[in-house]
């Protein structure tokens, strides 16, 4: 079931150093309109990345949309994240092409290399690892993306080249 | 005739690196001053011959497959410069036999007609191919709504979103239900894993998706328009984005449109947020109201309480597309395509184990084995057809058996599949169907809403059950325990996510017993993916003892010297499969 993705470890939804102000255009934008708040938790994802515990009381005060309510929706949608992502997101697809065509093994590489779970984050928060349900190249499968870039026909091996390549990249 | 050169820019042709084929390509026209037209085009669908290049001169059109920046280079050098055609490359043209003549040729392309024909954020392009001409036609010859209506419904026209609901008839409900206050939404939150034909008619033909919605707001007096496209297709929003824009600057959109007094229509997008229920027509409401995405009761239907309690009319992009070709071509025309009771095309998307994985658009009434092998090209490296998924999470697995079952509505549903939006993953020798099964069930067991309890649990009993069974763990009685929670859940749920969850349960329980019964009697997985059932030996044969398995067995179950062969030990071996992917040399056996 959707809730099940519900992220309650109190430490990653601090978010004393965001600069609370840049919701304002937001709230100013979205403020009062009927169905305005899917678009307001897009809008402050975008910002931060993810949608922070303060973002969330900012949000509800200034709005008057009560914070279960925005919980709630928070919580529904795969979209929104409640905690820090890293630098670099690898989504690899796990849709059906992808799945006959052994995406599993593309996962588990990288969860060897990244020394991180499906969904977790690296240390130093350069990569985020995580399953996606199907990004529509599945003519490509088994696919990953990572920023705006899609990989396609990959093995585990190229896929760990590719990502130790970007953090190669980075360094220099 | 100006020279053209064209590129295919679609999500897909950019994966495949098409942006640096753009732009070696337009370098070189600079570089050398070069006097020919470079345009972008969406996705052709031969998506596995990508990149793709179209060039077309005085003496006919050329379509070069895989081109590659390197051999951009080439294909202008030779075809440009001197004139001269590299044939090799040549996948598609009208002068010659080229290898794709016949994946092109045995299609008819309604709702296709632009995409991969000309630039998608042209509006004018757009009109020069009969564009906003229908929506032109219906205002300048005064055609009433009820004949707009009585068209499309005696096109046979059935929803593409894979429900086959006859358009027509959602209209005239729609327009029965007077209010000052109506909408139109076109559902662009294609979610079906395995499925891809909306988001390319999205990004390869955005107008056709607008003119379909006017005309449809024209026909039930709606005031308002809502596109709710996923978040995850970038490019399909930033285009429909361009789209609307454009069709505001023409007049299009906005206030007594193409003349029509009091006809005021705008048309915004709202993007999804990622929950696959909400492709369902009442969860999608409550999501555009920025609501959880649940589904509601029904009736009332949304033509009569939808957005905002107001009448609504929903349909998916495709169907969207096939309208303006109605209005202008007829409603006969199109339902000289088809069966019975299944007029005009179906798109496909076609993926997996075959050789040709890329859209593709047939009359209703081909049989699937002729879209798999004569569009298709067949099963990649000659391995044997087993199945074909069609309908996604929703649907279920044709046997190959069953390939001379010809697509339409009814005749899919028969075999216990569905039509679906029109996702086809084909599925060779070496595919698990029960793997198959508990990866749809994972998947819609982690997307259903929680809303009924059927649904919210049994789809997770039911997965535990699967998980034994592809552990090793299954039990007699297990197979009819599945088939006993599936038809509880299917007339226990409000939605059609519930309703159609254990299909692909059942389908591959009707068509594919026997592998079920070897994973549970006998412990063995004939396809050998099922790790747990499988076991892992070095083939004395080719092993050339490189160590390379014995560093990586994360418990030390693999003995042996450099040079070596070596062994690996079943007391110790967890059956992690490390060792098979990290062999250079395909010497670990599976059996």
């Amino acid at each position: 079931m959707r809730i099940a993705r519900i992220n309650t470890s109190e430490n990653t939804i601090k978010g004393d150093e965001q600069d609370l102000s840049l919701l304002d255009p937001i709230i100013a934008r979205h403020k009062g309109k009927k169905g305005n708040l899917i678009p307001l938790l897009q809008g402050a994802q975008e910002l931060y990345g993810f949608i922070s515990k303060a973002a969330f009381d900012k949000l509800s005060r200034e709005t008057g949309i009560p914070l279960s309510d925005m919980f709630g929706v928070a919580t529904f949608y795969a979209q929104f994240r409640l905690s820090p992502v890293g630098k670099n997101i690898i989504k690899v697809c796990h849709g059906t092409a992808c799945h006959v065509q052994n995406a599993i093994e593309i996962t588990e590489s990288l969860e060897e290399m990244l020394k991180v779970k499906d969904g977790e984050t690296t240390e130093d928060r350069f990569f985020t690892l995580e399953s996606v349900a199907c990004l529509g190249c599945c003519s490509l499968a088994p696919v990953m993306m990572i920023g705006d870039q899609t990989y396609g026909k990959l093995t585990g091996n190229e896929a760990v080249k590719i990502v130790k390549n970007i953090r190669l990249a980075a360094e220099n | 005739m100006a020279t053209t050169v064209t590129v295919g820019l679609g999500s897909c042709g950019i994966a495949a690196g098409a942006n640096k084929t753009y732009d070696k390509i337009k370098a070189i026209k600079e570089s050398d001053k070069l006097d020919f037209h470079l345009k972008k085009t969406s996705c052709v669908g031969m998506c596995y011959r990508e990149p793709l290049v179209e060039i077309t001169d005085e003496t006919g059109t050329y379509l070069y497959g895989e081109v590659d920046a390197d051999r951009a280079v080439e294909v202008i050098e030779k075809h440009i410069h001197q004139q001269d055609p590299i044939r090799d490359y040549i996948v598609y043209t009208d002068l010659f036999d080229a290898p794709e003549n016949d994946f092109i040729g045995a299609q008819v392309k309604i709702v296709l007609r632009n995409c991969g024909y000309m630039d998608p954020e042209s509006i004018e392009e757009y009109e020069s191919r009969e564009g906003y001409q229908a929506i032109k036609r219906i205002a300048e010859e005064k055609i009433s709504r009820e004949v707009v209506i009585d068209t499309v419904l005696k096109s046979g026209l059935r929803g593409r979103g894979g429900g086959g609901f006859p358009t027509g008839l959602k209209w005239k409900f729609a327009n029965a239900n007077k209010s000052a206050e109506k909408y139109v939404i076109c559902n662009a939150d294609e979610g079906d894993p395995g499925a891809f034909m909306d988001r390319s008619v999205l990004e390869g033909d955005p107008h056709s998706i607008l003119e379909g919605m006017i005309i449809a707001a024209y026909a039930i007096e709606a005031t308002g328009g809502v596109i709710y496209c996923r978040a995850e297709y970038p490019l399909a929003i930033k285009r429909l984005n361009i789209a609307i824009r454009q069709a505001h600057e023409k007049g299009y959109l906005g206030k007594n449109i193409f003349g029509i007094a009091g006809f005021n229509l705008d048309i915004y997008i709202k993007e999804g947020a990622g929950a696959f229920v909400c492709g369902e027509e009442t969860a999608l409401i409550a999501s555009i109201e920025g609501e959880r995405g649940m589904p509601r009761k029904r009736p009332p239907f949304p033509a009569v309480s939808g957005l905002w309690r107001k009448p609504t009319n929903i349909n998916n992009v495709e169907t969207f597309a096939n309208i303006p070709w109605i209005i202008i071509n007829g409603a006969e025309a199109y339902a000289r395509y088809g069966t019975e009771k299944s007029k005009g095309t179906k798109v496909f998307a076609l993926a997996g184990k075959v050789r040709h994985s890329g859209l593709v658009e047939v009359p209703m009434g081909m049989t699937i084995r002729d879209v798999i092998f004569k569009l298709g090209g067949g099963i990649k490296n000659n391995k044997r057809f087993k199945a074909v998924q069609m309908g996604g999470p929703s649907g279920g697995c044709i046997p190959e058996f069953l390939s001379d079952t010809i697509v339409d509505y009814d005749s899919v549903n028969a075999t216990g599949a569905i039509m679906g939006s029109g996702g086809m993953v084909v599925m060779d020798e070496s595919t698990c169907m029960v793997d198959v099964a508990k990866f749809f069930l994972d998947f819609t067991c982690k997307e259903s809403c929680g809303k009924c309890t059927f649904c919210r649990m049994g789809t997770k009993r039911m997965l535990e059950i699967l998980d034994r069974i592809t552990n090793g763990h299954g039990k007699e009685g297990d197979l009819e325990k599945l088939e006993e929670l599936a038809y509880q859940i299917k007339d226990n749920s409000l939605c059609g996510l519930g309703q159609t969850a254990p299909n692909p349960v059942l389908t591959t329980i009707r068509y594919f017993r026997d592998e079920y019964e070897a994973h549970i009697s006998h412990k063995k997985c004939p396809a050998k993916v099922c790790r747990p059932l499988l076991t892992y030996k070095v083939d004395e044969e080719k092993c050339t003892g490189c160590m390379v398995c014995l560093k990586n067995c994360p418990v030390k179950a693999i003995t042996g010297e450099r040079k070596k062969t070596h062994i690996i030990n079943q007391e110790t071996c967890t059956k992690c499969g490390v060792c098979f992917s990290k062999c250079k040399f395909e010497s670990i056996l599976l059996s």
